[in-house]
């Protein structure tokens, strides 16, 4: 990955990170009053995604999220201000002060919300992608992943030769049972028998990268592709704390390779999420 | 030559795909048209997989990305797997996210050896969901209206159909005889027996009278002046349905009671059990036999 494209993904991986960090800050003093899942560590996912597909100027994107959706709905082009709104319950926000933190949404950057059945972003998004044919990502966490209607959806886009480009979140975890505990299957291998390219990857950006160049067809989302992508939610499943034992932290350890710059950009993403932040709290 | 509903099923659903929206479900292209409801058209219509609860999740995508899909439902009982994402996504959109995500749903009622599920109608399950409309068309015209309320509108809409009306070329007045000793309020397919029953009735006797005010729109439902009036002079009332009688029933007869100040409004519906296949154990919404006895027993 040139370095050029390694500093974007971290700039916008920094804004995340930030906004998740003050996000937490205020959880804990009840500035936030509702349930929010916070997405940190995972934040270099739709990062890279978004970077990359940019450069590669795949336009008239649509995307499916689901809760834990943040950083999603900020690289991809959310209104920041209206996220901060509706996190604090405003009419003004994003859902309208209706969805929370867990059905956040963008008319403006084509995102579409979450209604909280885990994983059925995964079949309305295939159907939006039949309907439009428009290029279409769908998130979701490796336990959405492994609901039934989420499996069928995978089988009609295959069928269908969809544009949609699948991405699972793969923090290992729902809520806090590990997914050795819940099923013996590989989600990769199972969309791979659908006949869909699939790859499981780490989610360090020249990772991500790499798959998306392996599938000819990602550079236009001509075809549908999954990427179960293994990352790490630094924080709770919701609210503000943090689990037991040292995690690994991909933004602090890319911030040794960006070097010199890294405190600079974290700072700055500081600051700007503080500046929206104030302009809707005062403080 | 008389139009029955089923042609203008059929009429309806060709104008649709003419106009470039879609018409999706399971089976659609196989044996029979669903009961001839569908032009044949098998290149136009979208196949799904027999998967429901994706399937119905797919009409839902459709209908997010404008293209007004008509969902069919072959048998009523499916709804218990479709309408998680349904009520859940689609009838919540534009509360939500302002994004209106206008679906019409062909729900299809069958009656008679069918068995636990998929006999009789299920639109109970929706009623007390938020954002979803729901009608009940049995005549040509009826139909007609409601195709024409979804195509106006950005709802979900909850079409109740019954495979017994297909046939039907008539429409279904309310009967509002002067003094009626009872106001039948039938849903569904008991629209026929009720107005079967009143003809018994009166030919049993002439003095007898029942007046019938057929409820085609289930929600949201309003009482008209004249089903007011009606229930006020006979003093009682009973709301007819295809489904069992706890739901959209007992719903409609509150309402009544509501709105009428006449407290005796009973429901009839499905008995309080699962129906099984053979003729002794099915279960069957009410005929014009036992609607009279009901009335019997009522008065």
């Amino acid at each position: 990955m040139n370095d050029l494209r390694l500093r974007r993904i971290f700039e916008r991986a920094a804004l995340c990170r930030a906004f998740e960090n003050e996000c937490f800050r205020r959880i804990k003093s009840g500035a936030i009053k509702i349930p929010t899942y916070l997405s940190a560590g995972q934040e270099y996912i739709p990062a890279t995604l978004s970077v990359c597909l940019e450069e590669w100027g795949i336009k008239d994107l649509q995307i499916f999220i689901q809760h834990r959706g943040h950083s999603q709905y900020l690289c991809f082009g959310g209104d920041m201000d209206a996220l901060v709104l509706e996190l604090l319950g405003d009419a003004r926000g994003c859902a309208g002060g209706m969805g929370g933190s867990a059905s956040i949404q963008s008319v403006q950057a084509n995102i579409f919300g979450h209604d909280g059945l885990m994983g059925t972003q995964v079949p309305i998004a295939v159907g939006a992608c039949y309907a439009n044919r428009k290029p279409t990502i769908c998130f979701m966490g490796d336990a959405a992943a492994e609901e039934d209607y989420v499996l069928a959806a995978f089988g009609w886009a295959a069928t269908k030769r969809l544009p949609i480009l699948f991405v699972v979140e793969d923090n290992d975890l729902a809520i806090l049972t590990e997914k050795q505990v819940r099923r013996s299957w590989n989600i990769a291998k199972v969309v791979g028998a659908f006949g869909i390219e699939a790859h499981d990857i780490e989610d360090d950006p020249t990772r991500i990268e790499r798959a998306l160049c392996d599938v000819a067809a990602v550079k236009e989302l001509a075809l549908p592709v999954m990427l179960n992508v293994h990352t790490t939610r630094l924080f709770w499943h919701a609210g503000a704390g943090q689990d037991d034992g040292l995690k690994f932290d991909r933004h602090r350890s890319l911030a040794q390779h960006v070097g010199y710059h890294a405190a600079h950009i974290n700072q700055a993403a500081r600051d700007k999420v503080k500046e929206v932040w104030q302009r809707h709290c005062g403080t | 030559m008389a139009t029955s509903l089923r042609d203008v099923i059929r009429e309806t659903i060709n104008t649709h795909l003419d106009a470039g929206y879609l018409v999706l479900g399971q089976c659609l292209t196989a044996v029979g048209w669903v009961a001839n409801t569908l032009p044949q058209r098998s290149k136009d219509m979208v196949e799904l997989p027999c998967s429901d609860v994706a399937g119905a999740g797919f009409a839902v995508g459709v209908a997010l990305a404008g293209r007004r899909p008509i969902y069919v439902i072959r048998y009523q009982g499916f709804n218990w797997f479709n309408a998680a994402l349904i009520v859940n996504y689609a009838a919540k959109s534009k509360a939500l996210w302002g994004r209106p995500c206008p679906l019409l749903i062909r729900s299809i009622a069958m009656e008679g050896g069918i068995g636990p599920v998929a006999g009789s109608s299920h639109h109970s399950l929706y009623y007390r969901m938020p954002g979803v409309k729901i009608l009940s068309p049995m005549t040509p015209l009826e139909y007609r209206a409601a195709y024409k309320e979804f195509m106006d509108g950005d709802d979900v809409v909850y079409l109740s159909e019954h495979r017994k009306a297909y046939d039907n070329e008539h429409e279904l007045p309310a009967l509002r005889p002067k003094c009626p000793e009872v106001v039948l309020f039938p849903i569904s397919v008991t629209r026929f027996a009720a107005v079967q029953a009143a003809r018994q009735l009166a030919e049993l006797d002439s003095s007898r009278q029942i007046a019938v005010h057929h409820i085609a729109t289930l929600k949201p439902f309003t009482p008209t002046l004249e089903m007011l009036l009606d229930l006020r002079t006979a003093g009682a009332g009973i709301v007819l349905d295809d489904d069992y009688p706890d739901g959209v029933a007992k719903c409609i007869a509150h309402d009544l009671i509501q709105a009428s100040g006449v407290p005796d409004v009973a429901v009839m519906g499905l008995e309080n059990r699962t129906a099984g296949f053979s003729a002794q154990v099915d279960n069957l919404p009410p005929t014009p036999e036992q609607i009279l006895q009901f009335i019997e027993s009522m008065i």
